[in-house]
């Protein structure tokens, strides 16, 4: 057999059959649903009189517009919110299917969950219709994101249609510098190719500072791989991911654990695998990370200047749109920019590593006069985890506000905003325009970014926080 | 679904690179759970003066009276990116879109348009610039046929101008989707042998993926 890709092994293990013009009908191992999209997709299967082929399957979440505030019910801060949760608790039991609801303790956002349930195994199809499903290709899986009828699709017949796609191998090797994150490295990515580089492609990330990262970064970095335009991203699962799966309530245990493990090593792409394009990044040149404009291509080092026209890879026309939503001009420093909010959440960053970080830097200190701060956990288990590690009391300590798990402010949805032409460091990963919030103007960075610009009260670099005195 | 075979109409430029389906359809117009009542909140953003409003910016393209019942957009590169929200696609269609011609679409939002009979059509960006400069001169006098049965996007000749002629490539599956306005879960389901043949096999070679025994939601 001809040397594979761990794309390449994946594909073949799922094909049911091959259908024409590079097309195959793939198995689909887990599809997740949440409120805002996959309501619409049980309520259109369940119109159709068409059955959900293996309920024990798929798995459904309250993440997207469920209020985050403590206390919360069903009642959104969005305008007819609760209809989507109602709808979408009826169809999921009326289907069959486990739906970590609003007051479940293992409610969060679903590609949070996902992993630290063991859902999302390494070899296995996961589709959500959300963008980032990408997220869990950190596990070595094929996750991807769908439309709600195809979504439908995958409920019904436990399978897709799917083109296949080029295989492109991102190489980071060396090590990535103190302070500088897998959400810098995802932005890097951007910076330098473009939100289009990635179009056809399903992306493996690769090399030595890939390795090096942990299960909760590499998901940071598969996380921006929708972004990149390409179907996905995923990363050999090795002694990382079998440690980190290890244990979880849905992956399997003991003996079948074991067994498991055996066939995941052998996923790993053959070494003389062929990929249809490569890229390769010195981790060493990676710096922290901001955006400065409106679409998440628009990134430079934090220590830069918003770029000129002609210089920023973005037409004319754009670059200007982009620097008048975001009210600055080219040749600012992007570290004097003065912010009213900042957000740690989502998908990109919420995870328990992701806090810890974070609160490192807010330790003993106080949120700059005038900056919202908020901090909303990925799923109530990492909210439980970073309050038995008093992280809780570190944010609100520092005038952070803690919530219950959720997708929270990433996107704005009718409900709560910070404002128009309110400027935001946020741990996202979109900064379209009014994407949180009509007008607001939205700069994406790591959650240690986030932190050190919360306290400073402009865009700050992580670095120049001096690290207190070890008690 | 209704098949698309040649639609011949108003195109409207939209010519900006990376047009997310946040812009398309912003999540505040998303109002209930259902695939129709979207076609107001196409382009909520930009069409209207303010946020949550309905006034219409005369600025925007669709709103200008030489577009008014535009059904084919001319957008430019990476058409559709971020969000997976299918509303974009739903939103378009029942405002009356049937094509898109783009130099590239970001992908959930393309096999969105495939299972709603909209069609992706990619074309070069000096193809798509050069049907945008024909229709700028006179778009109601000027409109642009999308050929799914040719796989070519044609205007004709027109006041001196010469007529315009592009072929585009797309993926047969695809093409027979749209042309036949095939319901792909039907399509599928005559697959249900190989789909059960399938699951058996796996049982024994992934049993971990088989939830059925070791599920901590069906053990308690």
């Amino acid at each position: 057999m001809a040397p594979r890709t761990l794309f390449d092994k994946i594909w073949d293990q799922h094909v049911v059959r091959e259908l024409a013009d590079g097309v195959a009908l793939l198995a689909i191992d887990r599809v997740f649903l949440h409120e805002r999209t996959g309501s619409v997709a049980l309520k259109g299967l369940a119109a159709a009189g068409r059955p959900v082929l293996d309920p024990a399957r798929v798995f459904c979440t309250m993440d997207h517009i469920v209020d985050t505030f403590p206390g919360r019910g069903d009642a959104t801060r969005m305008p007819g919110g609760e209809a989507f949760i109602l709808e979408t608790r009826a169809a999921a039991r009326a289907a069959g299917i486990r739906v970590f609801d609003v007051r479940d303790p293992q409610q969060g956002i679903v590609h949070v969950i996902s992993p630290e349930l063991g859902l999302a195994l390494p070899g296995a199809t996961i589709v959500c219709p959300d963008s980032h499903t990408c997220t869990q290709g950190a596990l070595g899986a094929l996750a991807w994101g769908i439309g709600s009828t195809e979504a439908e699709h995958a409920l019904a017949t436990g399978t897709l249609r799917v083109k296949r796609p080029r295989r492109l191998r991102i190489s980071v090797e060396g090590r990535l510098a103190p302070g500088v994150t897998a959400k810098d490295l995802a932005l890097f990515i951007l910076a330098r190719h473009g939100v289009a580089g990635g179009d056809g492609f399903v992306v493996e990330y690769a090399g030595s500072a890939v390795r090096a990262l942990d299960m909760e970064a590499r998901m940071t970095l598969c996380n921006m791989a929708t972004e990149f335009s390409a179907m996905t991203g995923l990363i050999a699962p090795d002694e990382v991911t079998f440690d980190y799966l290890r244990g979880r309530p849905y992956a399997p245990q003991g003996v079948a654990f074991d067994a498991a493990v055996a066939a995941w090593r052998d996923l790993a792409g053959d070494a003389d695998a062929v990929f249809d394009r490569e890229i390769r990044i010195d981790a060493a040149e990676v710096p922290p990370m901001v955006t400065w404009g409106t679409s998440p291509q628009h990134a430079v080092g934090i220590d830069s200047a918003v770029p000129a026209a002609g210089s920023s890879g973005a037409a004319p026309e754009a670059h200007a749109r982009a620097l008048s939503y975001m009210g600055i001009e080219a040749g600012q420093a992007l570290a004097s920019l003065p912010i009213t909010a900042a957000f740690i959440g989502s998908c990109t960053n919420s995870r328990l590593s992701d806090l810890r970080r974070a609160a490192a830097i807010l330790r003993g200190r106080r949120v700059a006069p005038g900056v919202r701060a908020i901090c909303v956990p990925g799923s109530m288990s990492v909210k439980r985890a970073a309050e038995a590690e008093g992280l809780d009391k570190v944010f609100t300590d520092a005038g952070f506000e803690w919530r219950e798990s959720g997708c929270s402010m990433c996107f704005f949805a009718g409900g709560e905003s910070f404002g128009p032409r309110e400027r935001v460091v946020s741990s996202t990963n979109r900064n379209f325009e009014s994407r949180q919030g009509p007008e607001t103007r939205t700069h994406i960075a790591s959650p240690e970014t986030v932190a050190a610009s919360a306290l400073a009260g402009h865009i700050a670099d992580p670095r120049r926080v001096a690290r207190p005195e070890a008690a | 679904m209704e098949p698309l075979r040649e639609i011949t109409a108003v195109a409207a430029p939209l010519l900006r690179d990376n047009v997310d389906t946040d812009a398309i359809i912003p999540s505040r117009e998303m109002k209930t759970v259902s695939k129709t009542g979207l076609a107001d909140g196409l382009f909520a953003g930009w069409r209207y003066t303010a946020i949550g409003g309905r006034e219409p910016d005369p600025s925007f393209v669709l709103n200008q009276a030489d577009f008014s019942g535009a059904r084919i957009l001319l957008g430019g590169a990476n058409f559709g990116c971020g969000s997976s929200r299918e509303h974009a696609v739903w939103a378009l269609h029942e405002y009356g879109i049937r094509a898109v011609i783009a130099p590239s679409f970001a992908p959930i939002f393309a096999a969105n348009c495939i299972r709603n009979g909209l069609s992706p059509v990619r074309l070069p960006a000096d193809a798509v610039a050069a049907l945008a400069a024909h229709v700028a001169v006179d778009p109601r006098s000027r409109p642009i046929t999308v050929d799914m049965l040719r796989c070519e996007v044609r205007a004709a000749a027109v006041d001196g101008a010469a007529a315009l002629r592009f072929p585009f490539t797309f993926d047969a599956e695809s093409r027979d989707m749209l042309l036949e306005g095939l319901d792909a879960i039907d399509l599928t389901l005559k697959h249900r042998a190989d789909i059960e043949a399938f699951l058996i096999r796996d049982r024994s070679a992934r049993p971990w993926i088989h939830l059925g025994r070791h599920n901590p939601d069906r053990s308690t």
